[in-house]
Formats: C-alpha cells, sequence, structure tokens
C-alpha cells in the first residue's frame, strides 16, 4: 500500500502507522489496547472521508490514474459474469488496448467493452497503457454491430488517457476510426451505456463513449486534454497541470452540472482502489438499474433521445 | 475576392511590361520563389514554382466554390459563451473576431455550385486555429440538417487544430452532436463531399471530416488524429518525411483524392453530378 500513496494521503499514513505500531504491541504482550485503537480506527476514517470528500480536480486525475484502481477486466469478472472475450478487428490485429465481449449481467446478455490498462511494466506494453489504436476502435464497433444484430445491449467502461498518438496509428487512421464509431454509434439500434470509470481521455474516450446514458465514477475525470497538455500549450509549462486541471472542469460533478454525464456513480472513501467490492456493488446496481429503463424503450424512442441529449450539448448565444 | 475571377478574363501582357512596385513582389514560404503579387493570387495563393497550396481564408474558399452573388451566409448571430468560465477565454474570442471577423471557426451557408444548389461550410483557421467549440459544432449541425431538410448536397472545406479547450468536454460533445446530424444525412442519402485542407487534425478529423462520402485533400496539407508535434514527443523520435501529409494520406488509403485547389471546384462539381445522378457538365442546360 505505502508504494502507492498518493502525496494527499500522508496524513492518513501517520494513522495507519500509530494503528499498525498499537496492533503489534498488543500481539506482542497482553495489553488490551481496544480503548486506544477504537477512536484511532474512527479518526482515520473519519480523516479519509474528509480528504476524499475535499479533492481538488488534479489529485482526483491521480486517484483516476491510481495503479491500484479497478479495470474494466475486474469490473467484467466482479460486475458481469459469464464473460467470453472477443478478439480482432477481422481488418488488422487485435489491440489489447481495448477489450470486449459478450458478458451477462443480471443474467441479461451485453455486449461490454471497455479500455483496458495493463497492471505492471510487461502488461502496460501490451496494452499500451490503455490508449489504443485504430484497430482497437474497429474491434470495438465490429464488436458493437455485433450486439447490434443480436439485440442486445452495449456497455462500454471508458478508461483511457487518450487514443494513441503513433506513427501505426496514423498509418492505419485514427481519426478515421473515431470518426467511423462515433457515426455508427449515433445510429446505433440497440441501447448504449456508458460509464466513465478511470480517465476519460478526449477522442479515445469519446470514440466509445456515446451512450444513451453516460454515467461516471465519483473520483473518474474526463477531458478534451490532458491538464499537462493544456498547460504545455496554453501556458508553456506543464507543471501549471493543477491550474490546468481546475479550469478544464473534468470531475464528475462538473460534468454532471454541464449536462454531459447523467450520474455519478459513488466510490468508497479512500477511492475505487481501497474497496474495489463496494466500487463494484455501486456501479453495478447503476448500470442494471439504467439499463432496465433503456430496455423499455422502443427502438425510435431510444434513437430520437440519444439525438436529443447529443444535438442539445454545448453553450451559445444568439441563436 | 476577385482574384479568381479574373482567370476567367483573357490576360494581358501589357501590366507586365508596366514598372512593378517593390511591394507587389511575394515570395514562398517553401522554396522562396519571388513572384508578383498577381501570379500567386490568379494561381488561387498557390507557388506557381512548387504548387505549396498557402493559406487561404474563408471567404477565398466560398469564392472559390460558389456561383457568383449565389451566398446566403447562415447563422451569423452565432456566438460562444464562456460555459466554464475559463481564464482569458473571452479575451481570445473577442481578439479571434477582431482578427478573423466575428463569424467564428466556421462560415455556413447555401449557394450554388455550376447551378447546383449547395450547403457549404467553411472553416476558418485564423480563428483560435480552426477549434471546434459549441458554435462550430451546431454551425455544422445546423447545416448538415438543413442538407437533410432541403435534401441539398452539403460541402464541408476544414481547417482545424481540434477541440477548443476552453469550452473543456462541450467542445469535445461537438464531436458526438456533428456526428449524429451526419448520421441522418447519410441515411437520408444526401451527398457530403469534406475537403481537407492545412492542417485538419484533432476532434475535427476524428468526426465531420472523415465522415464524408467522398474525402478530398488539398496537396501538402497535415492532417491526422494526433499533431506531429505531439506524436514526435510521444514516441521520442523523428517523424518520416511526408508524414501525415495529403499525399501520405492517399497513399494509405485514407482520401479519396489529393486536388489542386484550382481544380477543387470541379471536382466537387463532378462529384455532386455523378453522386446525385445528374448529367456530366457538358450535357447540362
Ligand atoms: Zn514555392
Amino acid at each position: 500500500m505505502a508504494t502507492h500513496t498518493l502525496d494527499f494521503e500522508r496524513p492518513l499514513l501517520e494513522l495507519e502507522r500509530q494503528i499498525e505500531e498499537l496492533k503489534r504491541v498488543a500481539g506482542e504482550g497482553a495489553v488490551d489496547v481496544a480503548k486506544e485503537l477504537q477512536p484511532l480506527e474512527q479518526k482515520l476514517s473519519e480523516l479519509r472521508v474528509q480528504i476524499y470528500r475535499n479533492l481538488t480536480p488534479m489529485q482526483r486525475v491521480q486517484v483516476a490514474r491510481h495503479p491500484k484502481r479497478p479495470y474494466a477486466l475486474d469490473y467484467l469478472r466482479s460486475v458481469f459474469s459469464d464473460f467470453v472475450e472477443l478478439h480482432g478487428d477481422r481488418l488488422f490485429r487485435d489491440d489489447p488496448a481495448i477489450v470486449g465481449g459478450w458478458a451477462r449481467l443480471d443474467g441479461q446478455t451485453v455486449m461490454a467493452i471497455g479500455h483496458q490498462k495493463g497492471r505492471d511494466t510487461k502488461e502496460n506494453l501490451r496494452r499500451n497503457f490503455g490508449m489504443a489504436h485504430p484497430e482497437g476502435y474497429r474491434k470495438a464497433l465490429r464488436l458493437m454491430k455485433l450486439a447490434e444484430k443480436f439485440h442486445a445491449p452495449v456497455v462500454t467502461l471508458v478508461d483511457t488517457p487518450g487514443a494513441y498518438p503513433g506513427i501505426g496509428a496514423e498509418e492505419r487512421g485514427q481519426a478515421e476510426a473515431i470518426a467511423h464509431n462515433l457515426l455508427e454509434m449515433a445510429g446505433l439500434r440497440t441501447p448504449i451505456l456508458t460509464a466513465i470509470i478511470g480517465e476519460g481521455g478526449s477522442g479515445g474516450a469519446l470514440g466509445v463513449g456515446l451512450g444513451d446514458r453516460v454515467l461516471m465514477l465519483e473520483n473518474a475525470v474526463y477531458s478534451v486534454i490532458s491538464p499537462e497538455g493544456c498547460a504545455a500549450i496554453l501556458w508553456k509549462d506543464a507543471s501549471q497541470r493543477e491550474r490546468a486541471a481546475e479550469a478544464l472542469k473534468i470531475t464528475a460533478q462538473d460534468l454532471l452540472q454541464l449536462g454531459v454525464i447523467d450520474e455519478i456513480v459513488p466510490e468508497p472513501p479512500g477511492g475505487a482502489h481501497a474497496d474495489p467490492d463496494a466500487t463494484a456493488e455501486t456501479l453495478g446496481s447503476a448500470l442494471r438499474r439504467h439499463l432496465a429503463q433503456l430496455g423499455k424503450l422502443r427502438i425510435v424512442k431510444l434513437l430520437k433521445r440519444r439525438e436529443e441529449k447529443y444535438l442539445s450539448m454545448g453553450a451559445l448565444s444568439g441563436k | 475576392m476577385a482574384w479568381f475571377k479574373k482567370e476567367r478574363k483573357p490576360r494581358t501582357s501589357e501590366r507586365v511590361k508596366l514598372e512593378i512596385p517593390a511591394d507587389a513582389w511575394e515570395k514562398c514560404d517553401r522554396c522562396g520563389h519571388i513572384d508578383i503579387r498577381d501570379r500567386f493570387l490568379r494561381a488561387f495563393n498557390v507557388c506557381p514554382n512548387c504548387g505549396y497550396h498557402r493559406r487561404i481564408t474563408a471567404q477565398d474558399y466560398i469564392d472559390v466554390f460558389v456561383d457568383e452573388g449565389s451566398w446566403h451566409e447562415l447563422d451569423a448571430h452565432l456566438r460562444s459563451t464562456d460555459p466554464l468560465g475559463f481564464e482569458n477565454y473571452r479575451e481570445r474570442v473577442e481578439l479571434a473576431m477582431k482578427k478573423a471577423g466575428p463569424l467564428e471557426g466556421v462560415r455556413t451557408g447555401y449557394a450554388r455550385l455550376d447551378g447546383m444548389p449547395i450547403d457549404l461550410g467553411v472553416m476558418d483557421f485564423n480563428f483560435m486555429g480552426g477549434s471546434m467549440g459549441s458554435v462550430v459544432g451546431e454551425k455544422i449541425a445546423r447545416l448538415t440538417r438543413r442538407s437533410v431538410e432541403k435534401r441539398v448536397p452539403l460541402i464541408i472545406v476544414s481547417a482545424s487544430g481540434g477541440a477548443r479547450m476552453q469550452e473543456g468536454v462541450l467542445s469535445l460533445m461537438q464531436m458526438a452532436k456533428t456526428s449524429v446530424e451526419i448520421a441522418r444525412l447519410r441515411d437520408a442519402r444526401i451527398p457530403f463531399i469534406s475537403i481537407l485542407t492545412n492542417p485538419t487534425t484533432g476532434g475535427v478529423s476524428a468526426s465531420y471530416a472523415m465522415q464524408a462520402d467522398v474525402i478530398v485533400a488539398e496537396p501538402g496539407a497535415v492532417i491526422g488524429f494526433a499533431g506531429p508535434r505531439v506524436i514526435k514527443q510521444t514516441i521520442g523520435q523523428d517523424l518520416p518525411e511526408g508524414f501525415q501529409t495529403s499525399e501520405f494520406l492517399l497513399e494509405h488509403g485514407m482520401v479519396d483524392a489529393v486536388v489542386p485547389r484550382s481544380e477543387l471546384r470541379d471536382t466537387a462539381a463532378q462529384l455532386l453530378r455523378h453522386m446525385a445522378g445528374r448529367k456530366p457538365a457538358e450535357a447540362a442546360d
């Protein structure tokens, strides 16, 4: 745990150390420490709640990028059941930065698709830190069309720093791949339910994120550009990322107010990684609830609402 | 505005013989070729020596495509607000309006091209790098809707560095918004031609610029998802010669044709006649 402690969690670390010390003493002798332990543990949990309630946007970015944070495949095992992974875009290769396949949510078959980061360096090299190439988006589209064919809803789990900016990605049409997905998702004749579970990195996120409903975990972020990238462009200084993170309005709360997302899925104190089971429980019930609602809509109405949802986005004057 | 019309008149050699004032000379940014300004203008601001396509304004492109006197501007009153309260955004927009005019990052309107009705959108790189915020997204969406409602072909000339970050995720959502209308256009089987000019990257290339029935690029334009600088930084090595140019995209199958500026109008007209089931130009009228 200590290796992944975020800077703003340091006050917690000191309390945790005291609690461990007490427990160690208790373990050695016959000293009863319960009386001293209980207030410390209460203080720890209160402090954690307090810290996490007041996170700055950049601190949320840190939580969203936390190496222990649950990823798509974790949820595919915890929230979903009966998952069969499907590979490849049938055009070029399989992109492990995006995973997908048939799965069940409460017994109902869905097509689950998500960005997938790696847990360690080796896996991250394979999965390219969750940054997909065009073939990743094309695989995702292939699976969405498959879902449409068999009248299954699509559930997408978004967690990417962005679409990969590289030579191969450009050669094979990164822009076209995302553009094509948006065009097809706009008219896909089956419900699309999206949850931003970690990083919502710009076009790379939207490329699988044009949902009928868009949910967002409490500490997830969704942004048109990374705070570092924005700071580098506007102020020629990547260390101004706090300022950029604040200005870009990237937190779940901000995006709910802007009408970009539909619901915030609360995380346990300490973030999703502090209690993955509890997070899975909450996310699962939110997904089931929205899926049930979307499933009641006739397809014409579903598409009309999807269109209206996105056509209404933006801020204008002078109609 | 009038420079391309001149081309249709017979050239007089008279002027060349006259004394040419010093400020009438222009230099090509790429090859250094020096020539009389008039010759650059006559060639649609393409270098007569190396074919380098200089940046031209949105108005210049409108003049390229539309029949004289047929342009009707749409949605000229739409303005960005500052939904995020982003520092200096209002000032930047005001500055852009002084520099490029009040019509934001895209101008939209209806007109005629070789007598055929068209809806035309032209992005203006001079307005905050042609960045797509709420106004650009809305104008493109409304223009596309008009194309569906009036059953008129759509032409969009793109020039953009991508989404406008000062409007945050709302800018990103313009990709979704425009895609919704372009999907309706596709379902209605209305022809859509996308013209890519230098540069077309980011959120614009990853939405309507790449969603057309036919995609045409001007020679030498930089077109891609990520900008070359970001890619270079990410991979930590130099980029291959000609990477992300129109010709590179043609080779990799991402655009239908690379067409010089002087032929854009005729190419667009020819394509529209094919897709709208009309007779060839010679047989028309
Ligand atoms: Zn030249």
